[in-house]
């Protein structure tokens, strides 16, 4: 058995590596000064690292611009999600009612509805509000329900909690938004991490929503600006790759923080 | 329905609201609306005109639709099975007590959270033909280096190896699964003398099914509309050969703004999609156990 454990390690150390290889790569890329850049052999880190590059790309790159604007987006998506997605799911889960059932099997189907397919009318939606170049399309669909995966999941997590501390509750007099607010929400913690993670990711990267509602490059949120910019500047790899550094740091030091409950988190026994 | 029933009723509808209107106005009207300018002529300028099934013929027609449909299902049948093994392989390695095992599950966790542009600009310089970190290897070791994403025939390979990077999603999910198997049935399997691979076979897999069912249904609905890594690494080319439906439907919407056409493609997409997942469902009664 000891062998195994020798060679797991081996294994896990070498797929590690492979897995972490794009970063170190980039980050190598982000410090070679402009003549080390066609090198032969290629070298991961170079000899004098030249940090010039970062406040190079801060110069070209409006990075600070888009930055902010995915700051908005984001913290928008992350708020509505954890408003409205944990509300849903107590509906789902602590009231019982006739037709649950019902309209929980059609948000769970609506997973497998394409989104090319509610593509254009949504898009044309928007532009009947008026609301196309502004962030609103963006952020304001995370308000209504939070996405029916978030919902599954944190009402995986509510599905755990029992319902005799609910009822003990009640006979105290608690309402049912007293109950949510003080029961539910502070026990759900690693559940709301989660998707919080997931939900801040999913919109620091959401490249397709942007692309299709924003027009003005002043908008652009990071994800949608810089490989715009980085066609034009395509040669400058350094740059681009210190400028690609920068849009990382603020999930990794998202990540890091929310990581521990990403296993927690994960209840998908109940996936029937 | 007594008192009682109806103010549950109302209660569970005032909670559930949010979704409801979110479901009505982004889902159950946008699903009505596209089919019927499915059966338009329509570029947003002017009002939509009735053309009945012309657009779905039209479809039959267009060489680059077929193209793009089966570029999408080869990107399909590549993603889903080879993101399943590497994805699962990556759980099982790491399902043992190992102090380091936060550490290498992050570590793989990461590239899957990277902004696409990122990850695709990485791709590009890794796969680059004759600067690129991984013809170099190929190089030194005198294998003939292909020319990957220049190449009608290397790229979308070159996109679907590119996209494990991207597996960490699904091997948290599978050793959220592998956690929820009992020790014990290791334990007295271990007893009566079975081996490793007989264990993974009779007691691993069969406890995982329900995830993988999960797993194919979720990844096949993902890969079938595969849009940002052909977007940016290649923009479909070279001679549209990693063109993929979304990215079709998304150029005929809001490039040549052929509104009624792109429709017509998104109901082919979800047709097929729906094609896939009932395979999966009808199948799935004589895999997937549901029971300890």
């Amino acid at each position: 058995m000891k062998k195994f454990y020798i060679v797991r390690r081996a294994l896990l150390i070498l797929i590690v590596f492979i897995y972490l290889l794009p970063f170190i790569w980039t980050l190598g890329t982000s410090l070679k000064p402009d003549r080390e850049l066609l090198e032969y052999p290629p070298r991961f880190f170079p000899e004098n690292p030249d940090w010039s590059n970062y406040a190079k790309a801060l110069k070209k790159f409006p990075f600070l611009m888009y930055l902010k604007n995915s700051v908005i987006i984001t913290v928008g998506n992350v708020i509505g999600v954890l408003i409205s997605a944990p509300l849903v799911a107590y509906g789902f889960s602590k009231i019982n009612w006739k037709g649950r059932e019902i309209f929980f099997g059609i948000m769970m189907s609506t997973i497998m509805l394409p989104g090319a397919v509610t593509m254009i009318p949504v898009f044309l939606i928007f532009r009947k509000l008026g609301w196309i170049d502004t962030f609103l399309p963006l952020v304001v669909p995370a308000f209504l329900g939070g996405g029916a995966m978030n919902v599954f999941l944190i009402r995986q997590f509510f599905n755990t909690i029992p319902n005799e501390l609910l009822e003990a509750a009640r006979i105290d007099g608690a309402g049912d938004l007293k109950i949510f607010f003080r029961i539910m929400l502070p026990m759900s913690k690693p559940v709301l991490a989660l998707i919080s993670v997931f939900t801040f990711v999913g919109s620091w990267n959401n490249y397709m929503g942007p692309l299709i509602y924003l027009m003005s490059e002043e908008k652009y949120p990071l994800a949608l600006g810089m490989p715009t910019f980085m066609s034009r500047y395509g040669t400058y790899w350094n740059q681009a790759a210190a400028a690609s550094i920068l849009t990382l740091i603020p999930t990794i030091v998202f990540f890091l923080f929310a990581q521990k409950y990403l296993i927690e988190g994960i209840k998908l026994s109940g996936f029937k | 329905m007594t008192k009682k029933d109806l103010r549950n009723f109302f209660k569970g509808i005032l909670f559930i609201s949010p979704w409801l209107l979110g479901f009505i106005i982004f889902t159950a009207y946008p699903l009505f609306s596209s089919f019927y300018l499915s059966l338009t002529r329509y570029n947003v300028t002017m009002k939509a005109k009735w053309v009945g099934f012309e657009n779905y013929i039209k479809l039959f027609n267009d060489p680059l639709f077929w193209k793009s449909l089966k570029n999408t299902l080869i990107y399909a049948a590549g993603l889903v099975p080879i993101g399943l093994v590497v994805a699962l392989g990556i759980a099982i390695l790491l399902n043992k007590p190992m102090k380091e095992v936060a550490f290498y599950r992050a570590s793989i966790y990461m590239p899957s959270i990277v902004p696409a542009f990122a990850f695709a600009a990485v791709v590009t310089w890794f796969f680059h033909p004759y600067l690129g970190f991984v013809n170099k290897i190929l190089e030194a070791i005198g294998i003939p280096a292909p020319l990957w994403l220049s190449s009608e025939k290397w790229v979308k390979p070159t996109i679907i190896i590119a996209s494990q990077w991207g597996v960490g999603g699904a091997m948290l999910i599978f050793s959220a699964a592998l956690k929820d198997i009992p020790k014990e049935l290791y334990e007295s399997a271990l007893i009566d003398g079975a081996k490793p691979f007989t264990m993974f076979t009779k007691i691993t897999l069969p406890l995982i099914t329900p995830t993988i069912l999960y797993y194919l249904v979720t990844s096949t609905i993902g890969a079938l509309q595969i849009f940002d890594l052909p977007m940016l690494l290649t923009n479909g080319g070279p001679a549209n050969s990693s063109l993929s439906l979304t990215m079709y439907i998304y150029r005929h919407a809001f490039t040549y703004v052929n509104m009624g056409y792109a429709s017509a493609m998104a109901w082919v997409l979800f047709g097929l999609t729906a094609i896939f997942i009932a395979i999966y469902f009808i199948t799935s009664k004589r895999w997937v156990h549901y029971q300890y």
